[in-house]
């Protein structure tokens, strides 16, 4: 086993940053920092509930733009360019969170924190699920 | 002011997936991908420092009625395990699987990732807005979080 490219102090810090976002959130406007909940909620296109998500939505593009800034160098990023699986995954990931009402945020972060069974169940079955295809798409060659 | 709390809370949440390296597909593929041989478990710790700072802040805000500049809090109201939410968790588990990017780290890499986070992002917004035609026939009694 390597684990070279492990960095639980970056995670932690990450991490802590993410629940602070979540209670500025909670606490303030009483909504929950679920992405996926937050970003398909815009697309009921509700004039009255826009100018929040947006903003928020608008605050996570900006966010990574910042980091650059103040390290003076690129970020890393590594990705498959696959089209038509870009294509498969994002369909899957936007129907999938909103079907199942939440995402690695929103069940993962604010849910499994309020002890929601119902979170609980969907954090482990989208990792579990999330696991299983990724280690298929490895011996596959797709990735 | 609304706009403002919200614009603050999503740089910080952008900010954290940066430090983090959330928003690095091969980062997350490289959790995920646990029998490689590589296995980067960081994305526990991410996971779990968010859930031990919100749980705690929680616990605190629970004992409000209201948020500071709202009416109420808005929280998920369904119970119960029930299908749309196994089956929504096992589509998102396979996109997520395949590529290493979920909501939140797909609108922070849109500045990084060029067109396979763009093809992605449009894909994603697409199923989301499918899911606004075709979904309340198929969820009872779910409100958004």
């Amino acid at each position: 086993m390597d684990f070279s490219n492990f960095t639980p102090g970056a995670a932690s810090i990450g991490g802590l940053l993410i629940g602070a976002s979540g209670l500025i959130l909670f606490a303030l406007l009483g909504r929950q920092a679920g992405v996926s909940s937050v970003a398909g909620g815009l697309l009921r296109f509700d004039l009255r509930d826009l100018d929040w998500r947006l903003a928020f939505i608008g605050g996570i593009v900006v966010g990574p733009l910042v980091v650059a800034f103040v390290r003076g160098s690129e970020l890393p990023f590594e990705i498959t360019f696959n089209p038509w699986m870009l294509v498969a995954a994002g369909l899957l990931v936007g129907f999938g969170t909103r079907l199942g009402n939440g995402c690695t945020s929103g069940h993962g972060i604010c849910g499994v924190s309020r002890f929601s069974v119902r979170s609980i169940v969907a954090v482990v079955t989208f990792v579990g699920v999330g696991v299983l295809v990724a280690t298929l798409a490895r011996l596959g060659g797709l990735s | 002011m609304r706009a403002a709390v919200a614009a603050l809370a999503g740089l910080i949440f952008g900010i954290g997936l940066t430090i983090a390296e959330m928003t690095n597909p091969a980062k997350v593929l490289a959790f995920l991908d646990v029998f490689s041989g590589q296995w980067d478990p960081s994305l526990i710790f991410v996971m779990g420092a968010g859930i031990a700072l919100y749980g705690a802040g929680f616990l605190i805000l629970k004992r409000r009625t209201a948020p500071v500049m709202g009416d109420r809090f808005h929280l998920p109201t369904a119970q119960g395990i029930d299908t749309p939410l196994i089956a929504g968790a096992v589509l998102f588990g396979a996109g997520w699987g395949l590529v290493g990017l979920c909501p939140g780290p797909a609108f922070a890499a849109l500045s990084l990732g060029g067109a396979p986070v763009l093809i992605f992002m449009a894909a994603n917004l697409a199923g989301m807005y499918a899911f606004e035609l075709v979904g309340p026939r198929m969820t009872r009694g779910q409100t958004a979080a």
